[in-house]
Formats: C-alpha cells, structure tokens, sequence
C-alpha cells in the first residue's frame, strides 16, 4: 500500500512528457469548471422542493400542512417554496446550511423521526433552530419576497399597519418574532415570548 | 304469501328510494346526478377593523379582521397571542371579558376557562354576500319604543 502511494507521488511529481504545459493548464482549467458546475448543479438539485420533500418526513408532516396557507395558495399565485424560506442566497450561507442539513439527512437515513409523533416531538427543537437562524440574520429569508421598503401601509389592515410601523420600523423586532407558525403549524409554545 | 310480502317490500323500498331521490336532488339544486352543479364563488370575509355594534348584550361580538390560517389547538392559541391579557398593551386588541375566565360555577379561573378556548364556536367573521335568509330581527331597544309609541 505504501509502495503504491510513493509511486503514485513520484508519477505527479514527474513533469510531463507526454502533454504540453499550454494543454495542461488549459485541461485543468476545463476539469476545473466542470466540477464546479457538477458541484452546483448538485447543490441546485438538492435546493428544490422536490428534493425537500422527496424524504416522506417532510412531505407527510410539513408540506401537507404548508399546502392550505398563503404561501401555497393565494390571490396573486406566487408560491414559497422550501428552499425560498429555509435557505440562504449567498454562497456561503448557502454551504453553510447545507452542511447544518447533512445532520438533518442523517437524521432520516437513521431513523430518528420516522413517524408522525416522532416528528412533533422533535417539532419544538426543530423550530428553535429556525427561529434562531431567521432572528439572526434579520429574516433575510422573508425579506427576499417581502421588502420592507416597498410595503405600503396604507394598503394594509390596521393591525399590520400597527405593528409594521412601530416594532418592525425601528428595527425592534424581525418578521419572525411575530410571524411564528407562518407555514407550518406550531409545536407547544409554553414559555415561548409572545405566547401567553 | 311470501311472494306477496317480497313484491310489497321491493315497492316500498323503491317509493322510499324515489322520495330520497328527491330530497338529494333538492340538496343539489335540482342538478341531475351525472352533472356537476356549478359552484359559488366563495365570498370574502370583512377585514376592515372596525368594530361591529352588538345587536343583545350577550352576543359575542363579531371578528373585524382576518383569521385565515389561525391555530387554535391543544398546543397554542393564536387569538389569545393578542387578546389574552398579558398581550394586549402590545396587540393594542380587546382583552378577553371576564367572562371568559369563569367556569360554569361562576368561579374566576387564573386562565381562559376551558370552555372559552375554542374561540370561534362563539366568535365569527362576516362575509360580504347577500344573506341567504332575511333576518327580521328587531333590537329590543326599537321594541320598547315601539311599544311606548302605541301607548301614546
Ligand atoms: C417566495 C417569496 C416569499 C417568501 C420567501 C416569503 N413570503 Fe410571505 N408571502 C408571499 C406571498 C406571495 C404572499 C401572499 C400575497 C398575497 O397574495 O396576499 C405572502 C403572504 C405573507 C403574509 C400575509 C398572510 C396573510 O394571511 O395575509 C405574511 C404575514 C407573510 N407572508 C410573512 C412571511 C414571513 C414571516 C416569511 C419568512 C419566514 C415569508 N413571508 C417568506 C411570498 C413570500
Ligand atoms: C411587531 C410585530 C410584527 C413584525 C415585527 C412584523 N409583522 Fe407583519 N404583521 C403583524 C400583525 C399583527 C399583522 C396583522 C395580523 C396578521 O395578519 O396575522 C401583520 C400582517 C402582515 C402581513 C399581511 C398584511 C395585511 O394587510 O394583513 C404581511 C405580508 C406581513 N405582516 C409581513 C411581514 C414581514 C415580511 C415582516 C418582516 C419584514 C413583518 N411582517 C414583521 C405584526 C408584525
Ligand atoms: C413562508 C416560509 C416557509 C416555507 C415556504 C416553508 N417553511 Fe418550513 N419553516 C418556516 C418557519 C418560519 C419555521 C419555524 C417554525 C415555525 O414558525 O413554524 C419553519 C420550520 C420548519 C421545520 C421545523 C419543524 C417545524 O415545523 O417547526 C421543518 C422541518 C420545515 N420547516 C420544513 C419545510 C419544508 C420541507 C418546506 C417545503 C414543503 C417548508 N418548510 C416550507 C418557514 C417556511
Ligand atoms: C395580531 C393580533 C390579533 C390576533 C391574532 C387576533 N386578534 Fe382579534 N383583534 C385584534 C385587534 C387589534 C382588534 C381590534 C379591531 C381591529 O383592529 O381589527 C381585534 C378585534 C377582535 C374582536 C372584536 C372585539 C370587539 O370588541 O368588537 C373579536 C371578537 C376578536 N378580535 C376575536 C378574535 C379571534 C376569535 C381571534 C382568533 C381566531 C383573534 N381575534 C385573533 C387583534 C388580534
Ligand atoms: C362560549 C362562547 C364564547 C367563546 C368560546 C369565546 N367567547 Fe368571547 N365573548 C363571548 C360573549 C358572549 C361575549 C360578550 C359578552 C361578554 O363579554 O361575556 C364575548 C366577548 C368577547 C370580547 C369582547 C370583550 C369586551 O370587553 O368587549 C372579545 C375580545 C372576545 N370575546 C374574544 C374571545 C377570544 C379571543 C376567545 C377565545 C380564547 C373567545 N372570545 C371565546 C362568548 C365567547
């Protein structure tokens, strides 16, 4: 096995004989973007809803109960799909929850929450960690589709005006500290602020 | 004798099943059963915040704004999020009467009593459509008036 690896190094280590340096670095860089790509197309994939709710764990508990609110179905038929809401747009951010999610997969693959009760009593922590995530980045995600700057106070109700134009507008509060349970319904909120 | 009896229950059975078939297709507007009868469009509900005056002291009154969505189950209850009272200085909504923390006894519980949880069984929004029955009902104020106006 040794013997193998040496060999191998010395292989690498050898310049070329064979192929020009000009091919070389031209066929690097080509092999370069061609993982890249393979790297985000992947990434791509994973980042549809059709991936998110291939697991049976999402589709039966979460996406059946996101089905009968606005973000499915309303008036002006833009949808919010999982990704929309559950992952960031920056690259970084991007990888960063996608490692967070390998956790997540490896929670299926062993089965940790394979059944309806199982998930709802990992709802409360499965929530927080959400919650958490939109409350430090200022519910970036919301954001994407709903920008503060554009909201037109006089088309709301009364109580979005209310709230909007004092907690929201000073920077007191992000949408999810008001905005829990906006696509899925909530764990038991005992002790949770701003639940009785 | 018995082919007597099975031909009177085989009629009866049929006559019973003809009136049944009435009353469905009475159900169904009169649209015959291989047809799907065209729907209503579903009217809006009233949102505009403004309170609803109250026809009898007891009525619960009516819900002014939207409660598409709103969980109210074992696990939380999204009305009392505003109208409990430890909400309502942020909500700036109504708090829930006194009456909602008493048991059936009369006693004052700390919380909601169990029997006013279920908000809309009392409460309800309105919708902006054509009543399908005419209400003719007449504020008590307007009959003691009436009243007083006949004793004259
Ligand atoms: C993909 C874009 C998108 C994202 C992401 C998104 N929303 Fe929405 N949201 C919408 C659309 C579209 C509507 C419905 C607009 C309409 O037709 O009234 C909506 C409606 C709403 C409403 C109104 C509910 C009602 O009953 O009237 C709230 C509140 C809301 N979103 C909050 C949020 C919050 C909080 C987040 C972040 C967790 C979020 N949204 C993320 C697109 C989005
Ligand atoms: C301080 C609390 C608070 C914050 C923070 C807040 N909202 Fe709201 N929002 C409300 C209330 C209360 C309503 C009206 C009741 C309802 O629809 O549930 C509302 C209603 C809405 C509506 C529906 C508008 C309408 O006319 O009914 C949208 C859309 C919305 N919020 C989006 C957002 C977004 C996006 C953010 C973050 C940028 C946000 N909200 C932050 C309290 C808040
Ligand atoms: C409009 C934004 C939005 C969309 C769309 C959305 N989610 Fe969520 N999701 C949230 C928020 C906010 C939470 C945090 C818990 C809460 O407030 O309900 C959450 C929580 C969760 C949780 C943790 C368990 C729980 O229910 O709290 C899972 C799992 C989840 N979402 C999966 C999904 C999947 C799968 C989809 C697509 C079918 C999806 N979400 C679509 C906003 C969204
Ligand atoms: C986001 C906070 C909020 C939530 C959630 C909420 N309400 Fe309200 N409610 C208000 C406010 C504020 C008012 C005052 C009128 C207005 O602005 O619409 C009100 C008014 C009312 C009224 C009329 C009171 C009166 O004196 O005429 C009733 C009844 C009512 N709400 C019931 C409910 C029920 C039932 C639910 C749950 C399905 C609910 N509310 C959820 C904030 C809320
Ligand atoms: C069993 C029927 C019933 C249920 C359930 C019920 N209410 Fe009421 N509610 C009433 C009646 C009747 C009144 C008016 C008389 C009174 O105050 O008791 C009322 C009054 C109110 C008022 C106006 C209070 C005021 O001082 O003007 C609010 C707000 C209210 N209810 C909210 C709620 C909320 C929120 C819930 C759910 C937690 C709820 N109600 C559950 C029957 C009910």
């Amino acid at each position: 096995m040794k013997n193998l690896i040496v060999k191998y190094w010395q292989i690498l280590r050898k310049p070329s004989v064979h192929f020009s340096l000009g091919f070389l670095t031209l066929g690097g860089f080509i092999a370069g973007i061609f993982f890249w790509g393979g790297f985000n197309t992947a990434l791509e994939v994973s980042n549809t809803e059709a991936f998110c709710i291939s697991c049976h764990e999402m589709e039966d508990n979460v996406y059946e109960e996101l089905k009968s609110t606005i973000h499915y179905t309303n008036r002006s038929g833009v949808r919010a799909t999982c990704p929309d809401c559950h992952v960031p747009h920056e690259w970084t951010n991007k990888i960063a929850r996608k490692m967070q999610a390998s956790k997540e997969v490896w929670g299926k693959i062993f089965g940790t929450i394979d059944t309806r009760d199982k998930f709802l009593e990992h709802r409360l922590t499965l929530a927080q960690h959400e919650w958490a995530r939109l409350k430090a980045n200022d519910s970036l995600e919301c954001r994407n589709c709903h920008n503060f700057e554009f909201m037109d106070f006089t088309a709301q109700g009364k109580r979005a005006v209310q709230q909007h134009s004092t907690s929201l507008a000073n920077g007191d509060k992000t949408c999810i500290d008001c905005h829990k349970g906006i696509a899925h319904q909530l764990p038991d909120m005992k002790g949770i602020e701003g639940w009785h | 004798m018995n082919k007597f009896i099975t031909l009177l229950t085989i009629f009866g059975v049929l006559t019973a099943s003809a009136l049944f078939a009435q009353d469905i297709a009475t159900l169904r507007n009169g649209v015959e059963i291989s047809k799907q009868e065209k729907s209503q469009p579903i009217p809006n509900p009233i949102k505009d915040d403004i309170k609803v005056g109250r026809n009898y002291p007891m009525q619960p009154p009516i819900i002014p704004h939207n409660i598409r969505d709103y969980q109210v189950d074992l696990n939380v209850n999204k009305c009392l999020s505003c109208h409990s009272r430890n909400r309502i200085s942020e909500s700036q909504a109504t708090m829930v009467s006194v009456t909602h923390y008493m048991d059936r006894d009369g006693n004052f519980l700390a919380e909601v009593s169990p029997r006013r949880y279920f908000c809309t069984q009392c409460h309800v929004t309105q919708h902006d459509t054509k009543p399908l029955v005419e209400n003719d009902f007449i504020d008590m104020q307007k009959l003691i008036a009436i009243r007083a106006e006949k004793a004259k």
